[in-house]
């Protein structure tokens, strides 16, 4: 366990700024283990920019790096989101 | 439920802070008029952003305080020494002053009065002011959904909304608190962090199937959590919010 992880709640605003949805209660499913969980669950890690981690296997799912200008947004280990409409 | 996904972009607001009440020697609660603020569920949080002289900017996330039925809106902020943020808000801001605001956003960590219960809060340190949303939101609807706040503070002077929770508590609502590091002369509470040997004596138990929402730092969210798996309780009911050193 890292003391410097969050949960997808703390990136709650950046999320929905990148997918103009609420993202915390979407559930993702992992493209490594197959499980499906709530984004706000995710492990979130802090860097250069936010990296979202599956919380039963620690694949990583989203990446997000944010600029003034640009946001780059890599989904490498997601499977399928599940968006409320 | 009521309140589905939330779909559209975020905006910027310029809100302006009213008033600022400190809770504890750390803690203040800001109080904001967010003008055309749409309202908010318990639990939910805002965006803020700083802009420097030199147009640096920083945001952080802040959970709202205040129930969704209140006018204005509320945000108790920790003061973290090395925070980049919460020095700012809790020493230099001043009614009058103006700050961007975005939100409310989430929607994973929220209850509201309709959902029923029981429920069991649970919180570190300044983990509860979520929470307290939530148990303010309650008393607005004046529901008697039977209610357990378990709530761990370094000391009796540490304990944020001290003397509200003690007002609230009844009608099915039950505070809870345990005091780590000093306790009062005569103290007969708690005085330990908070274990499963301590969970299963608050209850309530995993037949009652509590909704479960444990907020505060990391490390104890993931303890809490790991305790109530222990005691039986459906991970998937047990809703968790994190928040650390980054945050600040």
């Amino acid at each position: 366990m890292d003391a410097l992880m969050l949960d997808g709640n703390s990136v709650a605003g950046l999320l929905q700024e990148v997918f103009s949805a609420e993202m915390t209660s979407t559930i993702g499913t992992c493209g490594n283990c197959g499980s499906a969980s709530p984004v706000g669950t995710d492990h979130v890690f802090r860097g250069a920019g936010v990296v979202l981690r599956c919380p039963a296997c620690d694949n990583p799912l989203v990446k997000i790096v944010r600029t003034d200008a640009r946001i780059w947004i890599g989904l490498p280990g997601v499977r399928v989101l599940e968006v409320a409409v | 439920m009521a309140g589905t996904a939330v779909l559209g972009r975020l905006a910027w607001r310029v809100a302006d802070v009213i008033d600022l009440v400190p809770e504890t020697p750390r803690v203040k609660t800001i109080l904001f008029n967010v003008p055309d603020w749409p309202g908010h569920r318990a639990g939910q949080h805002v965006d803020i952003r700083l802009t420097a002289e030199d147009g640096y900017q920083a945001e952080r996330s802040y959970s709202i305080a205040s129930a969704p039925e209140t006018a204005h809106v509320e945000l108790t902020v920790e003061r973290l020494d090395d925070g980049e943020v919460s020095p700012y808000l809790t020493d230099e801001l001043r009614p009058g002053d103006q700050i961007e605001v975005r939100g409310p956003v989430g929607g994973y960590f929220v209850w509201e009065p309709s959902q029923g219960g029981p429920v069991l809060l649970i919180a570190g340190g300044s983990g509860v002011v979520p929470l307290m949303a939530m148990i303010r939101a309650r008393a607005a609807a004046g529901s008697s959904v039977k209610t357990r706040l378990l709530f761990s503070s370094r000391g009796w002077d540490d304990i944020i909304y001290r003397d509200e929770l003690e007002r609230l508590s009844g009608n099915g609502l039950s505070v809870l608190h345990t005091l780590t590091r000093s306790q009062p002369d005569g103290w007969d509470g708690y005085a330990r962090r908070i274990d499963a040997e301590m969970l299963a004596e608050v209850g309530p138990s995993s037949e009652e199937q509590p909704l479960i929402y444990v907020c505060g730092p990391t490390p104890f969210v993931e303890a809490v959590a790991e305790a109530l798996v222990h005691l039986g309780h459906d991970p998937r009911v047990i809703k968790t919010e994190r928040f650390g050193p980054t945050g600040g």
